[in-house]
């Protein structure tokens, strides 16, 4: 009855695809390409760290008893800082703190990222499964991750470290750990997001089409809270390394010789009225890396989130 | 009645021009959101602002208050009795801004703040305008004007949270608000969009009463060319930012001369002339089994509760039988269980008591394989166009995703029946590899029909599929819809609140209220000569686009005593 | 009466809370391999005096045994060995044989301390944190946003003992206006109670403030959309009063919730902050039980910690049921 107006609800606008908009959007905020560059110079610390102390030839293990003075302070400017001693050596040991950054790197990255994936992969599990099933189920896991909110996490887990046989391996041990008690958050957030999306027309259309559950929570649910899981890594990350470095920095993480910038860092405010530099290189990385992960994970929420990304 | 053009203007608008600044300054100065548009507002008079979404009536009426965001910029000229507003100071305009003009806003729901009391909400307001106000005489106040808008029970109202609370209270609670101050005018923004039609012909009264009583000037912001011919006497239709046409409200309808006022007039759907004199039914047509599609006897539905006891009866004891080939609407306010027998249709929601049957398969009694079955001949098509087809996936996924469920078919198979799909909803082909947010509200509408036909169903449940579109959108996809029940013969299970749009589908018309039928039979016959006497409110409550026969149809709503301020859920 | 109901049943359920988070730890510990009872048998430790210890801890018996005797310990007090007894008043979350005291009087002892460091702390960056995200938010994406974000964006990157350590330096040892280490009761001198604590809460506040800024700010533009907000300047409110009375109330409803949480944490032992400013309080206890492997004590404090973020956590939805009257019921 009506053909004369355009048929404007006809006109199909261009292409354009979620991901290569996300990754023009992220390319153009210069704080995300600074946090990203960060991120990505670290992981290849942590990665090619073997490499990178060979060019000068150290490694965070040996002692160089012959670069301190009497009293174990280096011997030079800027805590021993030399061509071959880019940030100086340790103090009463003599060890090169180069080399036991980009090592402490590798621990800090492990520890945080395989920290991370297992607190998000359970998170996830158990957060959409809960909020798709519900029932007694969901009641069940609710009740849980109450409780893990009221556990005393970090006391819990100096507590545990200190009994703890001395014969495991301490860094992955840690992730498990940190991991383990890291899903709580995870959870409550994707359960909310599954509880709205399980109401939403796509999600019973699916159901009335007649697909099965496990298809519909792969097929409609998870695509569907995946940018959330994303941006919640990506902010949970940070906090992961800082535990790591918290439990090391209290002499119940990682232990010596394994490099850890929180360990560094607890055993330089012994000598930091000294030897300021021992404290401020592991510090200033233990910063950056936090700092370049916070911040990477704000611009990818505004990516993601169009009610901020209007700015 | 109509001839007091003449009456003092209150409110002058004059071109109005507003631009929202954009973050890209490469693009150039940002288009105008509203463009040039002038009109004034008399004393005692209602002006409507007309127009589909995106006509820039809602920023006009925000700019009147002062109330854009600051990245509009905003020229022309705003008078409120001979003082102009667009240069008035931040003091000034406050004065204004529920002193001179109140405002009542389209959701109720949302519009009060959750933490406090409706009465301390109204009384805040109160005291905005009056700082001297003794205490006492703000609470008597208060009292008074819950009191004026027909709440029954002005106390308990003004004790109440805005949660306890029904829309239509809500509403009216936010007219007395409005009016606190003594307004020379009222700005009202879609007033009784968020309402059931029987609580929105008590407030359109109320305001009606208001502008007798009070000779408070109203500026009517709606979509709704029914609520226009019921309250308005004068009209601006707008589009895309522009004025179309300026006119009173008898000649805009009887003889409208832009092209876009004519073509959103034959949109609406129509009702006929409500008789209230019953006809004699005509005798049902006998159907057998063989031709039925569909068939509900006794359904029971309930809400919570555990096993056979407790919880809430969404639907109680409801039957009817759908031919092949057949459209049955189902017509009910919120709450009457229309949409939750929709999904127990689909398989849904288990039944309490009772069967359904699709296409010969009991629902309650099927096996898994018959269910499946079942599944393969029924679509489905929900009412929000925003969120029935999934963000993440491409529209040639989304429709094909039946075929992925029921059929063996490659991907290429799929892929063409997916643009045969397209195809048959009269999108065009490129459709196939677009995200659903790259389409408007029609075409995902339109989407989301191709993938409820997609295996030729045998009974399409279509849940308000046009409520969220607007009219002009919406009479084509109806159209749509109509075109393709012919080629494909399904039958359909059409739900509404919508009267009108039901009577121009619907071959057989159930009316549902709080879980009951309480009407059925012939849409012609139903929805023109009711018998009961909830579907004669229900008929005469909802407006039509026609100043004439709206007002007789007022008439006929007055007497049948519909005005039951408190009955709303 | 509606509230003493939905009262009695919170802490009903508090209590299965904290009965559980007690199971899991009892379980861990104690079956995980280390011997409270080497530990403490002295030397030399022969085979027969390390039983005799264990007889007299109590841990020779299966856990769950031990875990009863521990639940009823609290509620009416315990007696260890039978012929040199030692008694532990109720409420008794375990004794120290290392140190001869009940972690009950271990904790009350420390408690003071940490109370001092987390109040005072949480007082400040809740202020800090809810007045810097209000201003970013009301000013935004002006110079005053941007600023008030990068700071926070710091601090939120900050380890609290890095901001604890940079604290230290500037203010104690290149300014020297306060003392960087040790704790003085309120009881002895309140002015030194005072200089101690300082430092301390800045750094925890610095860290903590910056959290509280960013969520007030998101949740202010949120909020500041919203429909009634609308009404309310429609009304013809004065800016001031629409983001006050009917802005903040709701923005802050999530910040009550992350507050109870942080201060129920930090109440249950500042322990890095306790360990840069040498303050003997809950958190340095445990490191030093840690340390000593002085499991009774680890579990008695795990157990009081859970117990005080628990409690926390019902308080807070209590002020949460006044904030939001949608919540009061159900």
């Amino acid at each position: 009855m009506t053909a004369t107006t355009a048929r404007e609800d006809v006109a199909v606008p261009a292409r354009k695809t979620g991901f290569r908009t996300l990754v023009g959007n992220l390319a153009r905020d210069p704080w995300a390409v600074a946090a990203a560059t960060t991120i990505v110079v670290f992981v290849l610390a942590a990665i090619l760290a073997d490499a990178i102390t060979a060019i000068t030839g150290v490694d965070p293990y040996t002692y160089n008893q012959h670069l301190l003075d009497g009293r174990g302070q280096p011997i030079g400017w800027g805590g021993g800082i030399s061509a071959t001693h880019w940030f100086g050596v340790e103090p009463l040991t003599g060890r090169d703190l180069f080399a036991i950054v980009v090592y402490g790197a590798r621990t800090s990255l492990f520890i945080g990222i395989s920290a991370t994936l297992l607190a998000v992969l359970i998170g996830t599990v158990v957060g959409i499964t809960s909020g798709y099933f519900g029932g007694w189920y969901d009641r069940i896991t609710s009740r849980a991750v109450d409780v893990m909110f009221g556990f005393p996490t970090l006391v819990f887990l100096i507590a545990l470290m200190a009994i703890i046989p001395a014969d495991l391996p301490r860094p992955p041990f840690i992730a498990l750990v940190i991991g383990v008690f890291g899903w709580p958050g995870i959870s409550r957030i994707v359960r909310g997001q599954t509880l709205a999306l399980r109401e939403r027309n796509f999600v019973v259309a699916s159901k009335a089409m007649g697909a099965r559950s496990w298809r519909i929570v792969l097929g409609q649910v998870l695509p569907n809270v995946g940018a959330t899981i994303v941006v919640v890594a990506s902010v949970i990350i940070p906090g992961m390394i800082a535990a790591e470095a918290a439990l090391s920095f209290l002499g119940v993480g990682v232990t010596p010789p394994t490099p850890s910038w929180g360990r560094t860092i607890g055993e330089a405010i012994l000598w930091v009225r000294t030897s300021p530099m021992y404290l401020i290189f592991p510090g200033a990385a233990l910063f950056l890396i936090t700092l370049a992960f916070n911040v990477f994970g704000d611009s990818l929420r505004d990516a993601l989130d169009p009610r901020t990304a209007r700015r | 009645m109509r001839d007091e053009g003449r009456a003092e203007t209150v409110l002058t608008v004059s071109r109005l021009r507003i631009a929202f600044a954009t973050q890209n300054a490469s693009a150039g100065p940002p288009a105008p959101a509203v463009d040039d548009v002038s009109f004034a507002l008399g004393r005692g008079r209602v002006l409507a602002l007309v127009g589909e979404s995106g006509s820039g009536k809602s920023a006009t009426a925000m700019s009147i208050l002062g109330l854009l965001p600051p990245s509009a910029e905003v020229s022309g000229s705003v008078r409120l009795e001979e003082e102009e507003l667009l240069t008035a100071s931040a003091a000034r305009w406050r004065r204004v801004r529920g002193g001179r003009i109140g405002t009542i806003f389209q959701e109720p729901m949302s519009a009060f703040t959750p933490a406090y009391r409706i009465g301390w909400q109204i009384a805040e307001a109160i005291r905005a305008h009056h700082p001297r106000m003794s205490r006492a005489d703000v609470r008597a106040r208060t009292r008074e004007l819950l009191g004026s808008v027909g709440l029954r029970d002005p106390d308990r109202v003004g004790r109440s949270f805005p949660h306890e609370l029904s829309g239509g209270q809500l509403q009216r609670a936010m007219i007395a608000m409005a009016i606190s101050c003594e307004p020379v005018a009222l700005i009202a923004d879609e007033p009784t969009t968020a309402l059931d039609v029987t609580v929105q012909a008590g407030i359109l009264e109320l305001l009606r009463s208001l502008r007798a009583t009070r000779g408070t000037a109203i500026l009517l912001i709606t979509h709704d060319m029914g609520v226009v011919a019921d309250l308005a006497d004068d009209v601006v239709v707008m589009r895309q930012g522009a004025v179309v046409e300026t006119g009173p409200v008898d000649r805009i309808f009887a003889a409208p001369e832009a092209d876009y006022t004519r073509e959103l007039l034959a949109s609406v759907p129509r009702l006929s002339t409500l008789r209230t004199a019953p006809v004699v039914p005509r005798a049902e047509a006998v159907v057998d089994a063989d031709g039925l599609a569909a068939e509900v006897r006794d359904a029971v539905i309930a809400y919570g509760g555990r096993g056979l006891r407790g919880g809430v009866t969404a639907v109680s004891g409801v039957s009817f039988r759908i031919p092949r080939g057949r459209t049955f609407g189902l017509v009910g306010e919120s709450g009457s269980g229309k949409s939750t027998l929709g999904r127990a249709f689909a398989g849904l929601l288990p039944l309490r008591a009772g069967t359904i049957e699709v296409d010969g398969i009991d629902l309650a009694t099927a096996s898994g394989s018959s269910m499946r079955a079942m599944r393969r001949s029924l679509g489905y098509v929900f009412q929000d166009p925003a969120s029935s087809i999934n963000p993440r996936s491409l529209v040639g996924d989304a429709i094909t995703e039946p075929l992925r469920l029921h059929t063996r078919q490659s991907a290429g198979e799929r892929r063409a029946r997916a643009a045969e799909l397209l195809d048959a909803v009269r999108l065009p082909a490129a459709t196939i590899d677009r995200f659903p947010h790259e389409l408007s509200g029609g075409q995902r509408q339109r989407v989301a029909i191709a993938r409820a036909i997609a295996l030729r169903p045998t009974l399409l449940i279509a849940d308000e599929p046009t409520s969220a579109l607007d009219v002009s959108v919406q009479a084509r996809v109806l159209e749509l819809l109509a075109e393709l029940q012919r080629e494909l013969g399904f039958a359909c299970l059409f739900i509404s609140h919508d009267l009108a749009v039901v009577k121009e589908l619907a071959d057989e018309v159930a009316v549902m209220r709080l879980g009951e039928i309480v009407e059925q039979g012939a849409s012609e016959t139903v929805l023109s000569a009711p018998e009961h006497d909830y579907t004669r409110r229900l008929l005469a409550a909802a407006p039509v686009a026609d100043p004439a026969a709206q007002h007789e149809r007022r008439r006929q709503w007055l007497a049948l005593g519909a005005e039951a301020p408190e009955t709303a859920a | 009466m509606r509230l003493l109901r939905y009262l009695s049943f919170r802490l009903l359920g508090i209590l299965v809370v904290l009965l559980v988070i007690a199971v899991i730890t009892f379980a861990i510990f104690y079956l995980l391999p280390s011997d409270p009872a080497r530990l403490a048998c002295g030397r030399p430790c022969t085979e027969a005096n390390l039983e005799r210890v264990r007889q007299y801890m109590g841990v020779d018996q299966p856990w769950f045994v031990q875990l009863g005797a521990f639940l009823a310990g609290i509620v009416a007090g315990r007696e260890f060995g039978t012929t040199v007894s030692v008694h532990c008043d109720a409420p008794c979350f375990g004794y120290s044989f290392l140190r001869n005291q009940s972690v009950t009087e271990l904790i009350g002892e420390r408690f003071p301390a940490t109370a001092s460091i987390a109040i005072g702390a949480a007082i400040l960056f809740l202020l800090l944190g809810v007045i810097g995200g209000l201003i970013a938010a009301l000013r935004r994406n002006t110079i005053v946003d941007r600023g008030i974000m990068t700071f926070s964006i710091a601090g939120v990157s900050t380890p609290v003992y890095l901001a604890g350590i940079l604290a230290i330096l500037l203010f104690g040892f290149t300014l020297r206006w306060l003392p960087t280490s040790g704790y003085v009761a309120l009881d002895d001198d309140p002015l030194q109670w005072l200089s101690h604590l300082i430092l301390p809460w800045v750094s925890v506040a610095f860290v903590s403030a910056a959290v509280y800024a960013r969520l007030t700010r998101s949740e202010m533009l949120e909020v500041m959309g919203l429909d009634y907000i609308r009404t309310a300047r429609a009304k013809g409110l004065a800016e001031r009063r629409v983001i006050g009375k009917h802005g903040l109330r709701t923005a802050l409803l999530p910040v009550v919730t992350v507050f109870g949480l942080d201060l129920g944490v930090l109440l249950g032992g500042a322990v890095i902050t306790e360990k840069v400013f040498a303050i003997p309080g809950m958190g340095a206890l445990l490191i030093e039980a840690v340390s000593a492997v002085d499991v009774q004590l680890i579990v008695g404090l795990t157990l009081f910690a859970a117990f005080l973020v628990v409690t926390l956590n019902l308080v807070i939805d209590l002020v949460y049921g006044f904030l939001d009257p949608r919540v009061r019921v159900s």
